[in-house]
């Protein structure tokens, strides 16, 4: 048991920290939100140049060999400066798909692609169901013609796919065990892509497939998996989600202190009254709880094992130990921390959104106590 | 980064495990919620002591093993886990032996330390008075130097195991004149000196753990002083982080938890959606606390005294099996009320015994708001009041 980073992953975190202080300051991120893609081409090329798109996938492809834990680190560095742009959609939920799944050929062809930066990923999994269970639950068709399949329906919030070169699609080809992802070219006529307006104010999309065809050698890896594989890319979702929100969280309670120590009241900094020293003793509680509980399922998937409690456990702790966190930060940065002018919203948007992606903290509750057998 | 264990320390989590799931088969006790606080067992004692298990992290020459932190993170996680009646060593393993290492004299150390890890010598502490509590640094009990002799005056509150023990550590004032935290000394008394007697108190469980000790002249040789003179209090807040390092903050009614799940799952009630929210709920926090414990013992790894640390991991663990006990309490409802001993008492009573036993929980070793202080102030860089 060793609960701090390696030598390797420091320099990684500080190098990313160092160069994500001087690449995405806050006007940065506020220029993005505002702007068309919601990202710079010019941002991206610079951290396909660090490494940074290839650094979790193995060295035969290009990669780094960093492992998922070296991305977690990369990941809560993004979220601490609220990186806007397709690195999740491209990593975590594109590239890791197709290494997860996809047929050598395949990781031969588009992971090189994707790590030279000369591709963008995005995963159509989520469909337009209410309710918490809604972040597994696949019944977008894709039915074969000939050498072909036809997907025909609707999947939502899908993360960048307006800028996506591909975009993998997640269909169901039978009633039981029937899950088959399929590589789909975005640009298809019959791909059509709307952006949502989100709270987060990242790029979500609907996407409708429209009759779109796809050839048999689109299926990625094979057809007909289990629920097994969506599952799978839930729960790095999931926990690469929370590796991100870590950061989030970390810098909320950091930018709070810095208050508390500097905004006078009473002729004292607000930090010396007790009230507010035990409101960020609880966040930080709440921050440390999910640092651990995010890095623990970050090492459990980086090992390679077996770990649908331990992500389970990480997402439902930062949701909601997120939203405490945020409520505690506002009350104590009191109203700057309400207007658009301060940072505060800026992380406050971010965790919001990121409490219910890929299941919220009932989604996950329910799977805890399937592992402990109720 | 690692969260795992190495096989070896596999291998010992399972050795320790046998030994008590065998000690369970024998019967030669039952697993209880407190057993760390509340289970006075010599004979287990001395056959933990037997094995090796008390002072594991000492050095050989004290009578310890010189094992790792991390080992004594699994051997008493696994004591908690199976509610192990460890109560007449825990104290002294946990904190005076580890006090009398960090300050004591090499003479105190021999005297001590290997008796210690024999089983046969058990420590009572003796820190909190009755108009000393939170502010432990105001503590009244005087200590007057009188040849080779401190004479020690005053009275000391909620005492553990004085029932049991041999000795206590006891804090005294050793100089009335300076500034209060800079007049405290730190003592081992013999519990069998003339002038010293106790009383004992009855919790809320309704259980004597506790003791109030009176101290009427009571005399105790120089070199049982521990550490420097007047430096009593720093030494307390070094002992008191060890106090508040380990896993029965979160651990100390795992019987309960593990019973009451098993009861959800025997009686049915486990297809209640708002039931197994709950129990998911328990479980997801349970493990944050264990990683928040584990922290702590990553840290000591380090060669680091955790500090802001434990004072964070055992404000949030206390307030954890408060939660527990109540929704073990509202699950059972009206059954939740029966008492251990009851006809019709499900889980033996544990809930409500857990529920009255936790309101103290948060206020033993450092209250919980005694503990955000001291993570704001040590942890966070929040300036004083």
């Amino acid at each position: 048991m060793k609960l701090n980073l390696s030598e390797e992953q420091e320099m990684l975190k500080e190098t990313a920290r160092d160069f994500l202080a001087d690449r995405c300051p806050r006007a940065f991120v506020r220029q993005m939100e505002e702007s068309d893609t919601g990202y710079s081409r010019e941002l991206w090329q610079d951290m396909v140049r660090l490494g940074w798109v290839g650094l979790a996938f193995p060295e035969r492809y290009g990669g780094g060999g960093m492992g998922f834990l070296g991305l977690a680190v990369l990941l809560e560095e993004m979220g601490r400066v609220c990186l806007p742009g397709p690195f999740f959609s491209t990593v975590v939920l594109g590239g890791l798909t197709i290494l997860d799944i996809g047929s050598e050929r395949q990781k031969q062809e588009y992971l090189p692609q994707v790590i030279r930066g000369e591709r963008m990923l995005a995963l159509a999994l989520t469909e337009p169901v209410f309710g918490s269970c809604g972040a597994t639950e696949v019944s977008v068709a894709a039915i074969p013609e000939g050498d072909d399949y036809i997907i025909d329906g609707r999947k939502l919030f899908v993360y960048d796919a307006h800028i996506a070169d591909y975009l993998l699609c997640i269909t169901r080809t039978e009633p039981e065990n029937g899950i088959t992802a399929f590589v789909v070219d975005a640009k298809s006529p019959h791909v059509r892509c709307t952006l949502l307006k989100s709270i987060a104010g990242d790029r979500q999309c609907e996407v409708i497939f429209d009759r779109a065809t796809v050839p048999a050698t689109g299926v990625l890896g094979r057809a007909d998996y289990s629920q097994n594989v969506v599952q799978g890319m839930v729960e790095r979702a999931t926990a690469a989600k929370c590796c991100e929100m870590v950061g989030n969280v970390q810098r909320v309670l950091e930018m709070t202190l810095d208050y508390a120590k500097e905004r006078t009241q009473f002729g004292k900094p607000i930090g010396s009254f007790q009230v507010i020293q035990h409101y960020c003793a609880d966040m930080a509680t709440d921050v440390d709880g999910a640092r651990l509980a995010a890095y623990q399922a970050a090492w459990m998937l980086d090992q390679g094992l077996p770990c649908a409690t331990e992500v389970a456990i990480a997402k439902i702790w930062m949701s909601e130990a997120s939203q405490r966190v945020m409520n505690l930060a506002h009350q104590i940065h009191g109203a700057i921390g309400v207007s658009m002018e301060h940072d505060l919203h800026f992380y406050t948007r971010r965790a919001k959104a990121a409490e219910s992606a890929f299941g919220d903290a009932s989604f996950y509750r329910e799977i805890v106590a399937k592992e402990m057998a109720l | 980064m690692d969260f795992g264990f190495t096989e070896e320390q596999d291998e010992f989590r399972r050795d320790v495990r046998s030994f008590l799931e065998d000690e369970i088969e024998k019967g030669y006790w039952e697993p209880a919620c407190d057993a760390w606080i509340q289970g006075f067992d010599p004979e287990f004692t001395r056959r933990v002591a037997e094995r090796g298990w008390i002072g594991l992290i000492w050095p050989r020459e004290y009578g310890g093993q010189g094992r790792s932190h991390t080992d004594r993170l699994i051997l008493t996680e696994e004591m908690l886990r199976y509610g192990a009646p460890a109560a007449c060593h825990w104290f002294a393993d946990r904190q005076v032996g580890g006090a009398i290492l960090t300050f004591g004299s090499e003479d105190l150390k021999k005297e001590f330390l290997p008796r210690i890890a024999r089983g046969e010598a058990y420590f009572g502490l003796g820190m909190s008075e009755p108009g000393a509590g939170s502010d432990l640094a105001s503590l009244q009990t005087r200590a007057i130097e009188d040849g080779d002799y401190y004479v020690i005056n005053g009275q000391k509150t909620w005492t553990s195991c004085a029932y049991f023990a041999h000795y206590f550590d006891v804090y005294a004032r050793t100089d009335s004149e300076a500034p209060k935290h800079r007049g405290i000394s730190e003592f081992i008394v013999d519990a069998r000196s003339p002038g010293l007697s106790r009383i004992p108190m009855t919790d809320i469980t309704g259980t004597e753990a506790w003791s109030d000790l009176f101290f009427d002249s009571v005399r105790v040789h120089k070199k049982y002083l521990i550490g420097e003179k007047n430096r009593g209090f720093y030494q307390v807040l070094h002992q008191l982080d060890y106090e508040r390092s380990g896993m029965e903050r979160i651990m100390g009614n795992y019987p309960l938890f593990e019973a009451i799940v098993r009861f959800c799952r025997e009686h049915g009630l486990s297809s209640d959606p708002v039931v197994r929210s709950k129990l998911a709920q328990l479980s997801v926090e349970f493990e944050v606390g264990r990683l928040l414990g584990y922290r702590v013992t990553s840290v000591m790894e380090e060669g680091r005294t955790p500090n802001w640390e434990s004072a964070m991991s055992k404000a949030y663990s206390t307030e954890f099996e408060k939660r527990l006990a109540s929704v073990a309490m509202e699950i059972l409802g009206p059954y939740g009320q029966l008492m251990a001993g009851s006809r019709f008492v499900p889980i033996r009573g544990m809930a409500p015994h857990s529920y009255l036993g936790s309101k103290g929980y948060s206020l033993q070793a450092g209250t919980t708001e005694i503990l955000k202080n001291v993570l704001a102030a040590r942890g966070l860089g929040l300036p004083s009041s």
